[in-house]
């Protein structure tokens, strides 16, 4: 690289100026430097874990929102229980405790010969590897009706926790008793599996205390339930008689905005508020940078290091990779992602092998009513011969019943997986 | 030479505190554990701490949940997904954490 150029890149914005060397031996040096898109469930930990097993790499995450606000338990704010701050936590402790710098921006481009990044506020960023974690991008072109910001403040998804979930939550609020609250769930793989039927149980439990006649209509496009099926449909039954209503078969093919009418194959359906959570696809850089190789939706990976199959030296992370079977987009999972990758990457960049037999496992709970919740787990190791994950036979399940006690384990889940990824 | 002197000097003044002689498989296994049992076993609330507590308890109760002899909740299904061995790998890497 050419000096002038390497000055450049490093002196480019104040922020990216006071970027530390090496940050456990002050004013020594690094060995290179890794860049983190994203600081959700899978960058943040991927940077953190990075830093952790490799103190002498530098890490940058760039992330466009000052702070987390989790996806997993937001559910419960529609129901009144939580509120959008109890889901929110900052990014400090990855710069105090780990040197992580953090830089809050937007990628909008990548260079992936040249190894550089432009984000929104004007530097260029470059890296030796590159951690690309940004989510989902939702495919608004499959719904015509709702492909304008003005119908997508009517309609809202809340499928990524924040302002549209406190929106959600005022809605409902505003909802006459009686009325009909509509969701639309697009076919697999969609991210969080379980988490439209446990919308239905926490839009459900605030009807039963506050609009008891009022209804949840749930338009599901797969031919059944796709998660935790039994213990839903229980719940739908035991807790929510009348309440709640499950359509399968019933994929959305367009929305009228201004009379909040699902336009259904052979049905339209009025609600008095209609929640469609859009199919999806990897979030809008993996897009731009073509690391997207299945369906034109998502990033392909090699499992032992979550390396792209379309660019060496990106790694894909989280939601936006195309998932080996029977690992659901999940929060958790995109935690497990990220120690994979991390130590992958931390041995790449010490020119050592990476770890040939990775083994990851997910964890995902749902409230089924304010204090109530279930589960699924599994286990995931790499198999050698198919050249990806699977998971481990006899390992793994759901919960026998709902409870309490798994409502709790729930809670502390989130705050050890926050502490885990932020902490 | 005498760059690639001056590189290595560069590099070992960097590197090798993380994770010299540790066992790497060990480490990575325990790191899916910390989802919710916390960075290296700190747990900050409402789970089992694992951090320094000793391997044969750490073991023993994984192999009881392993053959229902234990009840859980959740972590029969999990202790299900590894051998006997891994568990013992990954038990001694939480035992030899700092409380």
């Amino acid at each position: 690289m050419e000096r002038r150029e390497f000055i450049k890149l490093v002196s480019a914005g104040a922020a990216l100026a006071a970027l530390p060397g090496c940050a456990t031996t002050s004013g020594g040096r690094t060995i290179g430097r890794v860049v983190v898109v994203g600081g959700g469930y899978a960058g943040a930990a991927a940077a953190k874990y990075v830093r952790m097993w490799g103190p002498d790499i530098e890490v940058v995450l760039v992330e466009r929102n000052a702070e987390f606000i989790s996806c997993p338990l937001s559910n419960r704010v529609l129901a009144g229980v939580m509120s959008i701050q109890d889901l929110t936590r900052g990014y400090d402790q990855l710069g105090s405790k780990h040197g992580v710098k953090v830089v809050q921006d937007e990628v909008l481009a990548v260079d992936a010969d040249k190894r550089t990044l432009k984000l929104a506020q004007g530097d260029t960023l470059s890296y030796d590897r590159l951690i690309v974690a940004p989510g989902i991008n939702f495919m608004y072109e499959a719904i015509p009706g709702l492909n304008s910001a003005e119908a997508q403040q009517k309609v809202l998804h809340a499928w990524k926790a924040g302002p549209e979930t406190v929106a959600l939550r005022k809605q409902l609020e505003a909802m006459p008793d009686g009325g009909v609250y509509a969701l639309t769930i697009p076919k697999a793989p969609y991210r969080c599996p379980p988490g439209p039927y446990e919308r239905a149980c926490q839009v459900a439990f605030y009807f039963k205390q506050h609009k008891p006649k009022s209804k949840v209509l749930i338009l599901d496009a797969n031919e059944d339930i796709v998660s935790k099926k039994g213990l839903f449909t229980k719940a739908w039954k035991d807790l929510y008689p009348g309440i709640v209503e499950y359509r399968n078969n019933s994929e959305l093919v367009d929305v009228d905005a201004k009379t909040l009418t699902a336009k259904l194959q052979f049905d339209d359906v009025k609600a008095d508020v209609l929640n469609v959570v859009p199919p999806q696809k990897a979030g809008k850089i993996a897009e731009s940078a073509g690391l997207i190789t299945a369906n034109n939706r998502w990033c392909g990976v090699d499992f032992l290091s979550f390396e792209s199959l379309a660019h060496k030296n990106i790694h894909v992370l989280g939601d936006s990779i195309l998932a080996a079977p029977a690992m659901p987009k999940s929060g958790h999972m995109s935690n497990q992602h990220a120690k994979v990758c991390a130590a992958a990457v931390v041995a790449l960049m010490h020119g050592e092998q990476v770890n040939a037999d990775p083994m990851i496992a997910n964890t995902c709970y749902s409230f089924v009513s304010d204090k109530e919740a279930v589960h699924v787990s599994s286990i995931h190791k790499y198999d050698t011969e198919k050249k990806t994950m699977v998971t481990v036979q006899g390992s793994g399940g759901l919960s026998s019943a709902s409870s309490d006690i798994e409502g709790q384990y729930a809670e502390a889940w989130a705050h050890n997986i926050w502490a885990d990824m932020l902490g | 030479m005498a760059s690639a002197k001056y590189l290595l000097g560069l590099l070992a003044l960097c590197a090798g505190t993380a994770h010299a002689g540790e066992n790497l498989n060990s480490r990575n296994w325990a790191a899916s554990c910390s989802a919710c049992h916390g960075t290296n076993g700190h747990a900050v609330t409402g789970m089992a701490a694992l951090a320094g507590v000793d391997k044969a308890y750490l073991v023993n109760t994984m192999l009881e949940f392993k053959s229902g002899k234990r009840p859980a909740t959740l972590m029969h299904q999990i202790a299900k997904g590894y051998s006997d061995e891994q568990i013992g790998q990954i038990a001694e890497f939480f035992a030899k954490q700092k409380k």
